[in-house]
């Protein structure tokens, strides 16, 4: 290389870059970069010693190569070196080229970690922040090994500068976020929240990313941040725009600062202390007040620093959710936004209101925004906006102004832009079903739906108004007589036609008396849509006809005429063709009285969660939905009442032909016949379905026969103490011919741990095994283990897999406390997300002594004379685990004129309270 | 057929866009931005896009000519940094496509040298001129050069009479398109090139893997009139029939298959397997052919390979001429491939130049000439720079270029024959030359 200046400018790199960037195709670039590798080559032999310049020089231009996309597979060692010069520059490159360039398993990882603790070490600052930056940057697993233990003390030491400080923090929250489990605050906890007291506002700002992250982990161990974060809000608050100098963003104080410290704030609920709590809100109004001072500069930064701090603070509230006035002030100041010039603010202004609106204390203040909000919807331009805007209807609604909002939110549905039509269309047919007190607006309301947006209307839309008709005689008829009108319509959406059907169907023969809707004519006007429409529901249309039947002998001939037509009778379909001729030979031969049994109307269905409902949910996520209907139950497919297992078509199960008229339904004779031979290949087939409610079965008690079919019954008895369980598995040979290779296994999820005693592999017929698996619960789960069972039979080879009934109210024990100690340990535990509530229906007698076995069964113990309330039971219990012990209260509160229960959960874990609500629900 | 034709710069960007059919745009094509209810012009820009994200672009080098995007082909061939994509809807002729971009890069090579984006920028009135003239609604249509030359010139306006204007429709639209009437010479000249190039993959050991020549035979005519030519060469089946009557000394050779210029009658081939047309003046190229058996592998290369320890490579590389010793071949160059993390190298050779070129990864022995017969020798040493990778070198061929001045595929040209009845010349009075050039195609032997 010729000589060029030494000085920071590497000529011969500039020189190569300006080369590639010429270059005319990118076959003289990969010529151009073949040269330059095999210069770089040359020099790297190590034929003579290179100084540090070159070297510098060399690999920033195999970093170059590399960022162009290129292999690089040499040149590391020599950047391993660059690391150990005194010079910023070369320093610098030797850890920008090991960052970008080194992967985990290099052999040179051993030099390179040498390195970093020597600058570690070093009191040079930019030495340490060069170290630390690139600890960050590269952030892998063997990295947080290594260094995990030496960061914190660099963070906290007192002889630090700031700006390492700063890098350190950073640096430490990367590798938390890597690897949680490797970084242990343990003893420099209090310090670290203490650096929120630094004099220097970048440290703070670098720490308090720092604490955020670690205390949304770990609330308990951080709680003291709370009062420092106050105070230091509120000095940052009232400070003048030019006390805090550097850190003044367009005289808005240290903005970014404000918002991480809101933020932080959210962690945690309302503090307790009064002195802080007042500081707090006394901070929230100046911000509040701040938002209605004129602006100080009409630059968009000074506003925008402004609202960040101003949008942070509402959310505050929000998530406080304890002090009205600073709602009610927060919603009018988020109202001012909904009609202004800046669409990110309206936007956002949108977004916080969904959210206020849910709260008790400024639903009303939210409520008076109504029209803006409706206008919003209409003439906003921007759709992200406008989606906000439906949100916030969907939020704001409630009996008082469901119609309106409704019917603003159907008209536009017609204009409405596709991608969110979907969501719309889910979203009224919620508000319709829930504000509903007239049943009649609700399927009118349903059917405008289906007419505007069909294609957007899903399944359990349209299954839902079904069902509701079902379980309302009043509106039967209403349903009746718009639906048959709504089918007048010369383009049907096929949605209309299945609802049609199934009503017309049902309760045909309630508009049957007018002459204008004779049977003939609805069978017709059904049919005349019958060629449109896809194979379901053809099939839907066929299980009408045969219910026309019923209801009208008069249209018996003209429907049995329809079914006997080559189209139905031998259509391509199987399904269509098979319910053809079933119901043809169903209706010629079952006598009236039979036909009648066999098609009566549909029982009414068990009340569920609204499915559309949990649609909803699934589409947008948790916590998206403000409005709960009630909290879910368990949710499944509300159509497959009649039974559970899997059906080829719903519109089979949807008719409930399968219990009532084994004989006629398409389905159950395939099934049956199904089940017959599986049961002869191997009852497997037929397991899985069992074991779920024998698992549930166990969750309140421990013995008992676990599964059972044709070849082989499995007894369970277990007992549990502390974290540990021991399980007693008794299999039963009920055949008279020996079972071979007889295997268990048991797979567990990760926060059990299990041992299982292997057994013979021979299980004669007739004879009883036993086996003991241990069991350890690591930490608390949700996933029970899987036990799996093989065996050969007669040759066959058989498999069953089975759930053991291992629950985490096993390791519950019992705890004995008095009243007061039972209510201040219930209000410690006043989080949100640490409780759990459900309101369910009992699925069994509301018997007394029943209701305690099973409490007491659950494990906990069952505490007298608590509640004020005789009829309501609180029990207590420690559920333990390795890792932990986790508290654990249950209040279950029956209401026997309703047959409802109200069970709530609080525990010191979230997913423990979750957990043992859902299991618990199920027993009642 | 060819819904549209689009050239390219390469950077992507479009240089010539023309659009034939409409049914091109309707994509959806991913990676590409599109709007539900856009104009008809934005939607052609996605299929142009499309070519650009998803092969100009593409993260992998496409190799592939056919490229499927969103139920669209896009035909690709490139012609030095210029993309030609020919895209289509349909289910199309492949070949013929691709047949229709040769053409029209001999079209613009013929009327403005070298395809260039400067040459392109430069004549894209003349572009689009052409490409109304040889593509209608996606249909090729006549392509061939001198018929072109007529009607589409570049000497500006100018404005022809009646007369000739009628000659030209009738010309183009008669039987013979690609010849007008009434050309005159007073010297009838006649040149035929047979140029062939052989493809060889040949193994360490000296075992030939795959070799087959493929050739071409173009033909330079001067002649008045309307001359009727016919065209014979050593032909193994034309050959073998007229092999009853006399004893022949001549080697014939095996055509695995050809095609010719518009100008030959077909059916008179198929029949007798006998060439008769009447040439296009100027050049055309009269047929094309392949073969693979029999063929006279011009030279052979035995290299010699041997690693020593991790750092250094040891490579000998010997090449032998076979052919008569009275030919010369021309321009010998013979290319071993490197190790990538080679660090340097020592090259000693007999003959000719050796250089150890970093940016192709190669070492480069050209020869000007050597005759036949002969042998030379390169020896090399190859220092390498010890990496972490621990992937093997995957020792690409060794591959060679040259020019040799007789055809390895064995073809003679026994004859070409002009008679023109009603002009006064005769055969004799036709002046022919023939010239033989064979190269190197794909030259390479595994090391």
């Amino acid at each position: 290389m010729p000589a060029v200046s030494k000085g920071d400018g590497m000529r011969g790199l500039a020189v190569f870059i300006s080369d590639i960037r010429n270059c005319k195709s990118k076959e003289a670039e990969i010529k151009r970069i073949n040269k330059e590798l095999a210069n770089i080559r040359s020099k790297f032999k190590g034929d003579k010693a290179l100084d540090g310049y070159s070297k510098k020089k060399y690999v920033c231009k195999l970093l170059f190569i590399f960022l162009l996309g290129h292999d690089i597979d040499f040149g590391h060692m020599e950047a391993v070196n660059l690391l150990s010069s005194n010079k910023y520059t070369e320093k610098q490159i030797g850890y920008l080229f090991i960052s970008v360039l080194v992967n985990s398993n290099s052999e040179l990882i051993r030099l390179i970690n040498n390195a970093i603790k020597n600058d570690l070490s070093s009191r040079n600052p930019t030495f340490m922040c060069l170290a630390l930056h690139c600890i960050a940057n590269v952030g892998s697993r063997e990295m947080a090994e290594a260094f995990a233990g030496e960061i914190p003390r660099i963070l906290v030491a007192g002889d630090t500068m700031d700006s390492v400080k700063q890098s350190a923090a950073l640096c430490l929250l990367r590798l938390y976020k890597a690897s949680p489990d490797l970084v242990l605050m343990g003893e420099w906890t209090s310090r670290v929240v203490h650096l929120l007291n630094d004099q220097h506002m970048g440290v703070v700002t670098a720490a308090i990313s720092l604490i955020t992250c670690l205390s949304s982990k770990n609330p308990d161990e951080f709680k003291t941040c709370v009062s420092l974060a106050v105070s230091r809000l509120s000095r940052i608050v009232s400070s003048a725009s030019t006390d805090l100098q550097d850190y003044t963003y367009y005289f808005v104080p240290a903005p970014w600062l404000s918002c991480k410290l809101l933020r932080l704030l959210q962690c945690y609920p309302p503090p307790e202390d009064g002195a802080v709590k007042g500081r707090l809100v006394e901070c929230l109004e100046t911000i509040l007040n701040k938002a209605q001072e004129p602006p100080k500069s009409k630059k968009v930064q000074h506003s925008n620093a402004k609202n960040a701090i101003l949008f942070e603070a509402i959310s505050l509230i929000i998530h406080y959710d304890s002090e009205p006035n600073l709602l009610v002030r927060a919603c009018n100041q988020l109202g001012q936004f909904l009609q202004h010039r800046e669409t990110n603010l309206r936007y956002l202004a949108l977004e916080s209101m969904c959210t206020l609106a849910s709260s008790e204390f400024s639903h009303e203040a939210v409520k008076t925004h109504i029209e803006t909000v409706i206008n919003a919807l209409k003439t906003e331009r921007d759709v992200s906006v406008r989606q906000r805007a439906a949100d916030l209807l969907y939020a704001m609604c409630d009996r008082s102004n469901a119609k309106q909002i409704v019917a603003e939110m159907l008209s536009y549905l017609e204009t409405a832009d596709y991608s969110i039509r979907e969501e719309m269309v889910l979203k009224v047919a919620i508000l319709a079903e829930k504000y509903a007190v007239d049943y009649s607006w609700y399927v009118d309301t349903i059917l405008n739906l289906i007419r505007i947006a069909g294609d957007y209307v899903s399944e359990e839309v349209w299954y839902r108004v079904i069902q509701i008709v079902i379980n309302r005689d009043d509106v039967q008829g209403y349903a009746a007589k718009t639906v048959f009108e709504a089918l007048q319509a010369p383009a049907c959406h096929e949605n209309m036609v299945k609802v049609g059907g199934y009503i017309l169907g049902e309760f045909g023969n309630l508009i049957a008396g007018d002459p204008r809707s004779s049977p003939l004519v609805q069978f017709n006007l059904l049919h005349s849509k019958f060629h449109l429409c896809s194979v379901p529901t053809r099939a839907l249309l066929l299980s009408a006809y045969i219910k026309f039947i019923n209801l009208f002998p008069e249209t018996k001939a003209t429907i049995q005429e329809v079914l006997r037509s080559d189209s139905q009778i031998r259509n391509s379909d199987v399904e269509l063709q098979q319910r053809a001729v079933e119901y043809l030979k169903l209706s010629s031969i079952a006598s009236t009285d039979v036909l009648a049994t066999v098609l009566e109307e549909m029982p009414p269905f068990p009340e569920r969660e609204s499915s559309i409902l949990a649609k909803l949910k699934k589409k947008k996520g948790p916590g998206a939905v403000s409005v709960e209907l009630e909290d879910g139950k368990e949710r499944g497919d509300y159509l497959s009442h009649s039974n559970g297992s899997s059906t080829p078509s719903p519109s089979a199960d949807l008719l409930g032909l399968r219990s009532t008229a084994p004989a006629s339904g398409a389905t159950p004779s395939a099934g049956s016949l199904l089940v017959d031979v599986f049961s002869e290949a191997g009852p497997s087939a037929t397991s899985a379905g069992v074991n779920d409610d024998g698992f549930l079965r166990f969750v309140c008690k421990n013995n008992g026969v676990l599964f059972e079919n044709q070849l082989l019954q499995i007894g369970i008895k277990s007992e549990y103490r502390q974290n540990l369980g021991r399980m007693y598995l008794f299999y039963g040979n009920k055949t008279s011919v020996q079972f071979v290779s007889f295997n268990t296994t048991v797979s567990c999820p990760g926060e059990l741990q299990s041992h299982i005693l292997q057994l013979e592999p021979l299980v004669e017929g007739g004879a009883q095994v036993q086996q003991v698996i241990n069991i350890e619960c690591l930490t608390d789960f949700i996933d029970a283990p899987l036990l799996n069972i093989k065996f050969r039979y007669g040759g066959a080879l058989q498999n069953i897999s089975l759930k053991l009934p291992v629950t985490i109210n096993k390791f519950f024990q019992p705890t004995e406390m008095a009243a007061a100690d039972f209510f201040q340990r219930w209000k410690q535990l006043s989080q949100p997300q640490q409780e759990a509530q459900k309101i369910f229906k009992a699925s069994h007698g509301m018997d007394t002594e029943v209701l305690k076995a099973k409490l007491l069964g659950l494990g906990t113990a069952l505490l007298e004379n608590v509640d004020p309330n005789p009829e309501n039971y609180v029990c207590a219990g420690v559920i333990q685990t390795k890792a932990q012990q986790v508290g654990c209260l249950l209040r279950l509160e029956p209401n026997a004129q309703a047959q409802m229960y109200r069970l709530t959960l609080r525990s010191s874990k979230d997913t423990v309270s979750q957990r043992v609500c859902d299991l618990l629900a199920e027993q009642f | 057929m060819i819904g549209g034709l689009f050239i390219y710069n390469h950077k992507g960007e479009v240089l010539i866009s023309r659009v034939y059919r409409d049914d091109i745009g309707k994509g959806p094509f991913p990676n590409c931005f599109h709007k539900v209810g856009c104009t008809e012009s934005y939607r052609m820009r996605n299929a142009v896009d499309a070519f650009r994200v998803n092969v100009i672009h593409a993260r992998q080098q496409v190799r592939s000519p056919v490229t499927n995007i969103a139920r669209t082909s896009f035909f690709h061939v490139k012609r030095s940094n210029i993309w030609l994509a020919a895209v289509t809807k349909q289910n199309v002729n492949a070949a013929m496509v691709f047949e229709f971009l040769y053409k029209m890069c001999d079209v613009m090579t013929a009327y403005f040298g070298k395809i260039s984006e400067e040459n392109i920028k430069n004549n894209f009135v003349l572009i689009y001129e052409l490409l109304d003239e040889i593509l209608d609604f996606g249909y090729p249509q006549n392509s061939e050069t001198g018929a072109l030359k007529t009607f589409i010139t570049q000497t500006g306006i100018k404005s022809q009479s009646k007369e000739e204007q009628s000659q030209i429709t009738s010309q183009v639209t008669g039987q013979i398109g690609w010849r007008r009437e009434g050309i005159k010479y007073r010297r009838n000249e006649l040149f035929l090139d047979v140029l062939e190039s052989v493809n060889l993959l040949m193994s360490p050991q000296g075992q030939v893997l795959s070799a087959h020549v493929s050739g071409r035979v173009v033909m330079k005519s001067y002649l008045s009139g309307m001359p009727e030519c016919k065209f014979g060469m050593n032909d193994k089946i034309v050959i073998d029939k007229q092999g009853k009557g006399g004893a022949t000394e001549e080697q014939s050779i095996a055509i695995d298959d050809c095609t010719f210029h518009q100008c030959v009658r077909l059916s008179k081939f198929d029949a007798e397997r006998s060439i008769s047309f009447i040439p296009p003046d100027g050049e055309c190229e009269l047929m094309r052919y392949r073969t693979t058996k029999d063929i006279i592998l011009p030279f052979r290369v035995i290299p010699l390979v041997r690693e020593v320890g991790r750092t250094k490579l040891e490579v000998k590389v010997v090449i032998k001429s076979n052919f008569k010793p009275s030919l010369l071949a021309q321009k010998i160059e013979v290319r071993i491939p490197t190790p990538l993390n080679t660090s340097g190298v020592q090259v000693i050779c007999m003959k000719g130049k050796a250089k150890y070129k970093a940016s192709e990864n190669a070492i480069v022995w050209k020869i000007k000439r050597m005759a036949g017969m002969k042998e030379s020798q390169i020896s090399a040493e190859i220092e390498l720079l010890p990496t972490n990778d621990k992937k093997k070198w995957a020792r690409p061929p060794i591959s060679m270029n040259f020019e040799v001045p007789f055809a390895p595929s064995g073809l003679k040209v026994r004859y070409l024959k002009v008679f023109e009845p009603k002009l006064n010349y005769s055969d004799h009075d036709v002046i022919k030359w023939v010239r033989y050039i064979g190269r190197s195609g794909i030259y390479e032997t595994r090391c």
